[in-house]
């Protein structure tokens, strides 16, 4: 047996480094519905990339392609690639194990959504899944990402609490800290911050440019103000395609499309 | 400006109105309902103090110790409640681990199609089938096909059977009480199907399937019809062998096949004997039953509390 030689691939865009791209991505929900099509997007090594759109437009289910979460239900179709760099995996192909696409690329929610277990337990499933039991190991890796999600000081003496006594804003970091235990390379957010009060929102904001020093970030946000704050890139989608994609300074000074500076006015959506 | 006011003042009243209207409508909807929860709890409470009563003279530690006998003062319950505990420790092992697996199953791995559907709807089905056809197809099954005899073993798989679809459905429905988020949370860290059912979808739903274990038990616990017509016996002087041994490796199994009688057919046997001290005998037996079962939902009640106190959605 010969051991094959991966072949590793670099791209640039913007002087950055493409970490993932999706390639001609169409997608069809079980009923038919076409959510996407067509699209052409980079996400950027050490860079947030925001979708930003009217509700229905297709965000959340181009996000959830990233992590195979439409395979959890019969009859979607996906179309086109998702390539991930440097090994040029297609993570769409269907011979790529979904499950080891999530041990790549993990996910936090809209809405927080701890398991009914303890604080540690919730950062340690990650690692758990993975068939790592060793308590010091464990414990280690916890606690390192309770850090890596500014959690670490307000919940150390009470680890093994249940995590529904947390407050919302802490039970969203603490789904953070569940994401970060495994060092995915990219992480996902779907308006991470909707459920959220005000003061929260800023910590988990500043939480996750603290992030992206670490790995790449795509998030899909609703409030556009949000995005212009913490984005480097912005996309803008409308009906399930991708209108605009650029520099988050561009998009929000000088668009190119008469689309996304009405939308961005507030003309329109 | 004056007549604005006035005008507000008149909608005003209106809204009023039409609130105590509404309120009305609310009041007659309690009390009937109230009503009806009270006329069924009093005509229950009626039945137990009715049983009670006729039975007090017999309600002694004596009535649990002795064999039934021909003299009716000295009739005890013993061989038919070791008999309802042994039936029913085979049932719980039997219909707890198969039901809750072919719930899982049907929830968590069968493909949504026709096929699945139909299952569904004979799952639910099953549960109102009359509980004599059991004890029919028992008879014909596991008497005659298999050769199990009319024993503890056959009276356990039957009331099993019967248990089936109860737990079935209940862990249906508590799994799908569990939230999606919940459940995509766990195939987000790159969880496999088997580590998601076994590490979040049974221990979320574990309060929900045992409620529903305990409330088919207890409708196990007063079965009547199918175990005589598998031929439990109505008059019984002795206990089956005892199901731990003196010797390694300390569990004998020689019980299963052992002759037996239950709870009810005892109960059963007294009232069909025309003398009235025996009719003593039975009503005891059946406060006896009532309370076993409303212990056992009780302790469902319990168990639902503590498991709601710790799971929130
Ligand atoms: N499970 C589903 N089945 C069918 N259509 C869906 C499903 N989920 C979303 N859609 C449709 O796909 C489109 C995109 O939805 P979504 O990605 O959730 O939008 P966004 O996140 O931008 O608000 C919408 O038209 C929506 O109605
Ligand atoms: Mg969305």
């Amino acid at each position: 047996m010969v051991a094959t030689q991966r072949k590793t691939t670099q791209k640039k865009r913007f002087n950055d480094v493409v970490k993932a791209e999706s390639r001609n991505l169409d997608f069809y929900y079980a009923d038919g519905t076409q959510a996407l099509k067509n699209v052409n997007l980079d996400v950027y090594e050490n860079k947030i990339t925001a979708l930003i759109g009217p509700s229905g437009c297709g965000k959340s289910t181009f996000l959830r392609s990233f992590n195979r979460m439409h395979d959890l239900y019969t009859g979607n179709r996906y179309d086109g690639q998702i390539v991930l760099h440097p090994d040029n995996t297609n993570i769409l192909d269907k011979k790529v194990d979904p499950i080891e696409v999530r041990m790549r690329i993990s996910m936090v929610f809209q809405k927080p959504n701890p398991f009914p277990k303890s604080i540690y337990e919730n950062v340690a499933y990650g690692l758990r899944v993975r068939g790592e039991a060793n308590t010091h190991v464990l414990d280690e890796k916890v606690e390192e990402a309770l850090k890596g999600a500014s959690l670490w000081e307000e919940v150390k003496d009470r680890l093994h609490d249940l995590a529904f006594n947390l407050s919302g804003g802490q039970q969203q970091r603490l789904c953070i800290a569940r994401a970060l235990a495994t060092e995915p390379e990219i992480m996902l957010f779907d308006e991470p911050t909707s459920a959220l009060d005000p003061i929260a929102t800023v910590n988990i904001e500043e939480l996750m440019s603290e992030l992206k020093k670490k790995l790449s970030i795509l998030i899909v946000t609703h409030n556009m103000q949000q995005a212009a704050r913490i984005s480097d890139y912005c996309a803008y989608m409308y009906l399930g395609e991708l209108v605009e994609h650029d520099l988050t300074d561009k998009i929000f000074t000088n668009p190119s499309k008469k689309e996304t500076e009405d939308y961005i006015t507030g003309k329109f959506g | 400006m004056a007549e604005n006011n006035a005008k507000q003042l008149k909608d005003l009243d209106q809204i009023r109105a039409l609130i105590q209207k509404h309120k009305k409508n609310d009041f007659i909807f309690a009390f009937i309902g109230m009503f009806i929860i009270a006329s069924l709890t009093i005509t229950l409470l009626i039945l137990f103090l009715d049983l009670f009563f006729d039975g007090y003279p017999r309600l002694g530690l004596e009535f649990f110790s002795n064999y039934p006998s021909r003299k009716a003062i000295q009739a005890g319950i013993l061989s038919a409640w070791i008999g309802s505990s042994l039936v029913l420790i085979v049932t719980f092992l039997v219909a707890v681990p198969m039901g809750i697996a072919a719930g899982v199953y049907l929830e968590e791995y069968a493909k949504k199609n026709w096929l699945s559907d139909l299952i569904e709807i004979n799952v639910s089905n099953l549960a109102g089938v009359p509980s004599i056809i059991y004890g029919l197809l028992a008879l014909g099954l596991f008497v005659y096909s298999f050769g199990l005899g009319q024993s503890i073993l056959t009276a356990g798989l039957t009331l099993a059977l019967l248990m089936l679809p109860v737990v079935i459905v209940a862990t249906r429905e508590s799994i799908r009480a569990i939230p999606v988020h919940i459940r995509e949370a766990a195939f987000a860290v790159g969880a496999t199907k088997w580590q998601v059912v076994l590490n979040h979808v049974i221990p979320y739903s574990y309060g929900g399937i045992l409620t529903g274990v305990i409330i088919g038990m207890a409708r196990a616990i007063g079965e009547t019809a199918p175990v005589i017509t598998i031929g439990a016996l109505t008059f019984i002087a002795f206990l089956p062998p005892s199901p731990i041994g003196t010797e390694a490796p300390f569990l004998n199994f020689d019980w299963l096949q052992s002759g037996f009688t239950v709870l009810p057919i005892q109960m059963f046997n007294w009232i069909s004997r025309p003398q009235y001290e025996f009719h003593v005998n039975a009503a005891a037996t059946g406060a006896v039953i009532i309370v076993l079962t409303a212990l056992m939902n009780g302790f469902a009640i319990k168990l639902r509390y503590d498991v709601r106190k710790k799971i929130k959605w």
